[in-house]
């Protein structure tokens, strides 16, 4: 019996509650509305109560990372007043975008319960191969960039093929590949080393563009939240119409408010320093988009599935090999991304591309922002919060002149501190049979 | 009760390499009606259940489904007659919620897009129709006890529509009151006109439930008893097979420690 009995609302309990363990079997009839915790009464009282519960029963979601975060920047702000002007803020969110990038296709990898260590050198690769395609070859951007990330694509299917098919450990496979794939950028850059991009060129146009006119950011924020809000409405009223229990309008309010204000601090200080930079654009789409595709498509549902049982996915028809070789095929695909992402930033291909931290900082920023390393359960937001909690400890100890082996040492104690409370969220669930 | 019987096994024989598994076994089941098949370990049981899934093709005899002989060689042509097997292992994401476990693999799509409140509303239908009360549809079936999700597993079988519902074992590990609560869904089974096949050790379950007995007893059909009509001694001793065994001499010694 592990049903949640400590964080029941003593005012739900009904009298068959006291008597019964299991009162559904006792309690004969069929209401509406079961009287138990988990139905949440209307309103927004009701709403107040499962928050309450939530936080109790160690269901924590987004509430630590976005705690954490804050106290970064109080922390780095008391410290060094640069540090929230929107000059700095606008740099943060621009260089957290290839990081951010490969942390996406890393929550994929993470919702299956494995894990991708070539996504690094595989980004190094799509940088690589855009610069010798364009620079050494000549041919034209859009074409090079297209190839570029299909080269991406191409280097994580085959992971998943070896993975799912053969039956390799990912993480025997993806290892092999962090080594092939980084002598192969190696040896496609050739002796020269560094081969420098075009500034103006399209790659180098990815992190270098700002949409300078004020209307394009609060504009973007407009739409965002018109849209947020409309959707919720209108999926609220259908689910009334089915009558099947539906959120309160006034949590819709509150949500789509929350949102309106972040949005629009956001557009108001890019406003204030270049406008609304086209990266940070493009990951915002890319987040909405993965969002979309996990939570609400078949497919999406069928990763979650994988991430819970393997048996029972297996039972319910669902093409385990096709799924497995496709979410490493788009690890690949974000990390090509990610990687022209960083060649953008440094308008060049070199060696040193895709080594160093930058495997891990991708996948602490999927874990910091609340994926579970055990496989289904995450959301690809958790990369934009996980890589902005990263980004902002670089940034912030950059400014205060610490150099990178403090940031690799602190960034190594946020990384502990969230699996420790990822950790201990999860005992606390079990305990209270949320988990 | 409809004279043909829904599944009816002929003379039904399985080998596995040098072990004969399954022998000349006959069973037959109508709708609406509850068949309890027991036996004791390794009297092909679940042999004779995966025969019929699918799973493993017969060698001998013929499998009739509604009265005319029917091939079964893969666990889609059972599904494709109407035969849904929740197996002991539920097979359920424990991450996943409610409404999504009872639709995996045949989700309800809208324009590419999970149809969502369709498919609560379907699933609250189905639970309620089944007198099925699990706190909400939307939480996570690792919030579930051991009960509720045996039924939410035999709901999600009850979504096809099927004509026979085979359950394996389906109260073991179970306590007290998550049995009574899987006992009454299968009656609940029986009255919307469901075959039901009901594997178990546990008599108490079988004799609660179950309108016939079929007994196996190493790979052979060792007589089919009425419920109502038949004691637990006699239903045992054709699972043990024999008046001379462990259990009577066991009971026999303590007959005589009672006269002493």
């Amino acid at each position: 019996m592990s049903l949640d009995k400590t964080s029941t609302p003593p005012e739900d309990h009904t009298p068959q509650d006291a008597v019964v363990e299991n009162p559904e079997a006792a309690a004969g009839t069929v209401t509406a509305v079961d009287p138990r915790l988990l139905v949440r009464e209307q309103g927004f009282a009701g709403y107040l109560t499962e928050f309450k519960r939530k936080m109790k029963a160690g269901d924590l979601g987004s509430v630590p990372v976005i705690i954490g975060l804050a106290v970064i920047w109080i922390i780095f702000q008391s410290l060094n007043s640069n540090f929230l002007t929107a000059g700095n803020l606008s740099d943060i969110s621009v260089d957290m975008v290839g990081t951010g990038m490969i942390a996406v296709g890393i929550v994929f990898v993470l919702l299956l319960g494995e894990i991708d260590l070539s996504v690094g050198s595989v980004s190094g690769v799509a940088g690589a191969s855009y610069a010798v395609l364009t620079v050494t070859h000549g041919m034209s951007a859009w074409l090079a960039l297209v190839l570029s990330i299909l080269v991406g694509t191409v280097a994580g299917a085959l992971h998943g093929f070896f993975f799912a098919k053969i039956g390799v450990p990912a993480f025997a496979v993806t290892l092999a590949g962090l080594l092939f794939w980084n002598g192969f950028m190696l040896q496609i850059l050739g002796d020269s080393g560094t081969i420098n991009l075009d500034d103006q060129g399209l790659v180098a146009k990815l992190t270098s563009y700002y949409f300078s006119d004020v209307a394009a950011a609060y504009g973007l924020a407009l739409v965002a939240t018109v849209l947020f809000f409309l959707s919720s409405y209108f999926g609220n009223r259908r689910r009334e119409a089915a009558g099947v229990p539906s959120r309160p309008l006034s949590e819709t309010i509150l949500r789509t408010v929350l949102l309106a204000i972040v949005s629009f601090a956001a557009a108001a200080v890019y406003n204030q320093y270049k406008g609304l930079p086209l990266a940070v654009v493009i990951f915002l789409a890319m987040l909405v988009i993965t969002d979309f595709a996990l939570r609400r498509t078949a497919y999406g549902r069928k990763v979650f599935a994988l991430g819970g049982s393997v048996e029972a996915s297996r039972r319910a028809g669902i093409n385990i090999n096709m799924v497995r070789i496709s979410v490493f095929a788009i690890s690949g695909t974000f990390a090509a991304i990610g990687g022209l992402m960083m060649a953008s930033k440094i308008a060049a291909a070199n060696q040193g591309a895709g080594s160093g931290d930058l495997l891990m900082n991708a996948i602490a920023a999927a874990v910091i922002g609340g994926t579970s390393l055990f496989g289904g359960r995450g959301r690809t937001w958790n990369a934009l919060l996980g890589v902005l909690v990263i980004v902002s400890i670089q940034y912030g100890l950059a400014l205060e002149g610490i150099a990178s082996p403090v940031q690799y040492m602190i960034t190594g104690g946020v990384l502990l501190a969230t699996v420790v409370i990822d950790a201990i969220t999860r005992k606390t669930q079990k305990t209270a049979g949320r988990a | 009760m409809s004279a043909t019987p829904v599944l009816a096994l002929r003379g039904v024989s399985k080998r596995f390499g040098a072990v004969q598994a399954l022998t000349d076994v006959e069973l037959e089941v109508h709708a609406g009606e509850v068949v309890a098949l027991v036996g004791d370990n390794g009297a092909g049981k679940s042999t004779l259940v995966k025969t019929i899934a699918g799973v493993h093709p017969i060698d001998e005899g013929v499998i009739e489904w509604e009265g005319r002989a029917v091939q079964v060689n893969r666990p889609n042509d059972a599904q494709g007659l109407g035969i849904a097997t929740v197996y002991q292992d539920l097979a359920l994401c424990d991450n996943i919620d409610v409404v999504g476990n009872l639709y995996l693999g045949r989700e309800l799509r809208k324009r590419g897009v999970l149809d969502e409140v369709e498919m609560e509303r379907r699933s609250r239908d189905l639970l309620d129709q089944l007198s099925i009360r699990i706190p909400s549809v939307r939480i996570p079936i690792a919030s579930l006890s051991g009960g509720q999700r045996q039924v939410v597993a035999i709901a999600r079988s009850m979504l096809g529509e099927p004509k026979l519902v085979i359950l394996d074992e389906p109260t073991a590990a179970l306590g007290v009151e998550q049995t009574a609560q899987v006992l009454d869904l299968v009656e609940r089974l029986r009255e919307r006109g469901h075959a039901v096949i009901l594997i178990s050790h546990n008599m108490a379950d079988v004799k609660a439930v179950a309108d016939k007995v079929a007994v196996l007893r190493l790979g052979r059909n060792n007589g089919v008893f009425d419920v109502a009509s038949t004691s637990q001694e006699e239903i045992i001793s054709a699972i043990t097979g024999a008046t001379d065994n462990a259990v009577t001499r066991r009971a026999a010694r303590s007959t005589k420690e009672v006269q002493k």
